[in-house]
């Protein structure tokens, strides 16, 4: 019999589309503040977009949360975290929020080594306004700002080991949640990068590959497709630093 | 109403100088208000601050009438001779500045040779001791015992204690 | 009594947040404010607070936002260009009931403008500044001595209302020294808030720093933080009234048989005072009206100057921003006029002369 308990701090079913990558990373982030004992002691950040679900009342995680403006989820959970050091704090929130608006924000705290755990997912598109081009669209994919397909050689693609992969980041590893295995590993991302701030070592990172079929006008089954064999080309899964 | 306007090259301790006879006013029980040149106006090098005393409250820290400046150079001679009102005194460093230096002859010029003291007090670092301790004897803003002690004070707060300071606060009013 | 320093406004207000309680700051560099910033970097750790230079004014200001969120004493400082960043976090500490105080130590003019004493920022701060339906309590000291004072103050009022708290310093009084006394420190709990987050212990109810509007919409939320309300609109008019009814602060100063009342905060309040004195002197009835809030504005002390014919600003910028708050005060009985100046708060002369031909 598989044990199908929800993780202590997850209240509920989740707000999000169906297919939506946000509902597993946020159970796995659950899980992993339960086994590491830490469920009761952690603040977590989201951003005003699609993650902000998850701090909805009766679905989503059940602990103290702050909502931070658009993109500057990293600096607020760095005010939680240096008003009250002995909380772990992290921030979920999506690539737009993180690469675009918030890039400032992150590179900053990569490059002062914050010690905050940070999960980023990213679906290569802006999910709560409806399917915009992100900075991790890939080349020639259709968004409601890209219609002719993302011109690659105008916007390019932004990847975050190579903005912040030689800065002062702790941890820095890529995850997807195709299957169970992937998903798994992803975890273990996960999970690393919340021991890394427990152990006080410094800014961790984690980025999960995530589908957002609502926006890509896909299935869900195509959408997991796309991210586990289109996405990962420019955006390869592993850890990238591991100090 | 007493306005005193210091000014020299910025390392000269210019604003310690101002600092330290604002000290002085407030421990005579006077209002007193300090305020420095910042910003771009010291990419030139130069420096100045602004002192006012008053047994009344100070509307504005900004001089008008100014009786007292110390000039550590010519430039600031320069620059602040023109706001002088008739009969105020003004310090200057006769090292550096030459005793044929076209000056106003409506105030009082009172030189100084503040380098030579300090260096003869063995504290080369003083010359602005130096013109406070002049400018204690040639005015009646505060004694040379006054401002001795507003040194002592003022140096105690930073874990100093230099007796070569009052050396040049004395020889500065002897000279 | 405790011992008077002489001491600079800039240093005095970081010396009395931190006496306060205030155990957070992020902030940027901007002159003429910086000096807050470097104090911090020495003084805070000494203290056993949290320094950090941000790296923009945006960061800064939503770090603080994250500090406020745990129940800290937590502020930032800027000037002009940098408060005009910050205005996006202090909309969103409004929307969330968080207290924090900013300091703007204001500059002159728009743009880059310059970093020499001024008054510019009299709309941005008193109007909100940012987006949506806000206002925040706005002090301005206009002494050393009151920088102190109300460093304390601010963040005593941010906790009573859980808003922020803007003190409207000046460059005059930001750079410069006068002797003040310090008040003893103060021990801030930070668990003094059940609002305040800290990770949610089992059987606790979970604490969401958000929109309160959003955290209305559960019925048990809403009864244990915002006494059963669950109307955002009349919650927030609620909160703004009490504001704007208990909280006007003035100084009047020969209001009652004026001729000319003059308003003025700030640097500019000083040299309004000095003004009224020499008017006198010559026989020319003039009165000063000292904003101590700029927001709420002290409508209050327009009722006691019932003889004034006419009001005039003095203000240190160019389009005279506090003459509208005149108006409304007075209700259109008498004349309002401005007298200003760039740089510079215009000289007593300039005032009387100015205050004179209002009259014609």
């Amino acid at each position: 019999m598989p044990d199908v308990r929800l993780p202590k701090k997850l209240l509920g079913p989740s707000g999000w589309c169906q297919g939506c990558g946000h509902g597993v990373v946020v159970r796995l982030i659950a899980e992993v503040l339960d086994e590491l004992g830490i469920e009761q002691n952690t603040v977590a950040v989201t951003d005003v977009a699609c993650c902000s679900n998850a701090m909805a009342f009766g679905a989503g995680m059940g602990i103290d949360s702050v909502m931070a403006a658009h993109g500057r989820d990293i600096a607020v959970a760095n005010g939680v975290k240096g008003a009250r050091p002995d909380s772990i704090v992290y921030c979920y929130f999506g690539d737009g929020a993180a690469y675009s608006i918030g890039s400032a924000e992150l590179v900053h705290a990569a490059l002062r080594g914050d010690n905050i755990t940070v999960v980023i997912l990213n679906n290569t598109v802006y999910g709560m306004t409806g399917g915009q081009m992100a900075p991790t669209s890939l080349p020639g994919e259709k968004t409601s700002s890209s219609p002719y397909g993302k011109d690659g050689d105008k916007y390019g693609v932004l990847n975050l080991v190579d903005l912040i992969g030689n800065l002062n980041a702790t941890y820095i590893a890529r995850g997807e949640i195709y299957d169970v295995a992937t998903t798994a590993k992803a975890k273990s991302y996960i999970k690393k990068a919340f021991q890394n701030q427990i152990d006080g070592k410094g800014f961790s990172i984690v980025e999960v590959l995530a589908p957002c079929p609502t926006n890509l006008h896909m299935t869900p089954l195509q959408c997991k497709k796309f991210m586990h064999e289109e996405a990962t080309k420019y955006f390869p899964t592993g850890e990238f630093v591991d100090k | 109403m007493i306005e005193i306007r210091f000014a020299g090259f910025g390392g000269q301790g210019i604003l310690t100088t101002g600092m330290i006879c604002a000290t002085a006013g407030m421990d005579l029980g006077k209002n007193v208000t300090w305020y420095p040149s910042y910003g771009s106006q010291m990419r030139g090098g130069t420096a100045n601050c602004s002192v006012k005393f008053d047994d009344k409250a100070i509307a504005s820290p900004f001089l008008r009438n100014v009786d007292i400046l110390c000039a550590m150079n010519t430039p600031s001679v320069d620059s602040f001779m023109g706001e002088l009102k008739p009969g105020a005194v003004m310090f200057v460093d006769s090292g550096v500045v030459p005793a044929d230096y076209p000056v106003r002859d409506d105030i009082k010029v009172v030189r100084v040779p503040v380098n030579e003291i300090a260096a003869k007090c063995g504290n080369p670092r003083g010359a602005n001791l130096v013109m406070l301790g002049a400018m204690a004897a040639n005015t009646d803003i505060f004694t040379v015992e006054e401002i001795k002690a507003a040194v002592e004070k003022y140096f105690k707060k930073k874990g100093i204690d230099n007796p070569k300071n009052l050396d040049c606060l004395q020889e500065g009013a002897n000279c | 009594m405790a011992e008077k320093v002489l001491i600079k406004g800039n240093e005095a207000l970081a010396e009395a947040a931190l006496r306060a309680g205030a155990r957070f700051y992020s902030g940027y560099p901007i002159t003429p404010q910086t000096e807050i910033l470097e104090y911090l970097a020495w003084r805070m750790p000494e203290v056993g607070g949290f320094f950090v230079q941000a790296e923009s004014e945006l960061c800064g200001i939503n770090m603080v936002m994250g500090a406020a969120a745990t129940g800290a004493r937590a502020f930032t400082t800027s000037s002009g260009p940098g408060y005009s960043l910050k205005q996006e976090g202090i909309s969103y500490l409004c929307a969330n009931d968080l207290p924090a105080v900013i300091i703007d130590v204001m500059r002159i003019g728009s743009g880059l403008g310059d970093i020499f004493m001024g008054q510019g920022d009299y709309w941005q701060i008193t109007r909100g500044g940012g987006h949506g339906d806000y206002h925040t309590i706005v002090l301005a000291p206009n002494s050393v001595q009151e920088n102190v004072d109300m460093a304390v103050l601010a963040f005593d009022l941010a906790e009573k209302y859980c808003h922020p708290v803007i003190i409207a310093s000046d460059a005059g009084i930001g750079q410069m020294m006068e002797p003040a006394e310090l008040p003893d420190f103060v021990e801030h709990d930070i668990n003094k808030f059940e609002w305040a987050v800290r990770g949610t212990k089992d059987g606790e109810m979970v604490r969401y720093c958000q929109n309160v509007y959003y955290n209305m919409w559960n019925d048990a939320y809403a009864e244990k933080f915002y006494g059963g309300c669950t109307d955002y609109p009349t919650y927030l008019t609620n909160k703004y009234n009490a504001m704007t009814e208990d909280e006007q602060r003035w100084e009047s100063y020969q209001t009652e048989d004026a001729e000319v009342v003059l308003v003025a905060y700030g640097s500019s309040s000083r040299i309004a005072k000095e003004t009224v004195d020499i008017a006198r002197a010559e026989g020319f009835k003039l009165g000063l009206i000292r904003p101590i809030t700029l927001w709420p504005f002290p409508k209050k002390a327009f009722d006691e100057a019932k003889a004034a014919k006419a009001f005039a600003t003095v203000e240190v910028n160019i389009l005279g921003q506090m003459q509208d708050d005149v108006k409304l005060a007075i209700d259109n009985r008498a004349k309002v006029g401005f007298v200003g100046d760039f740089f510079k708060v215009p000289d007593p002369e300039v005032i009387i002369e100015y205050a004179k031909g209002l009259l014609k």
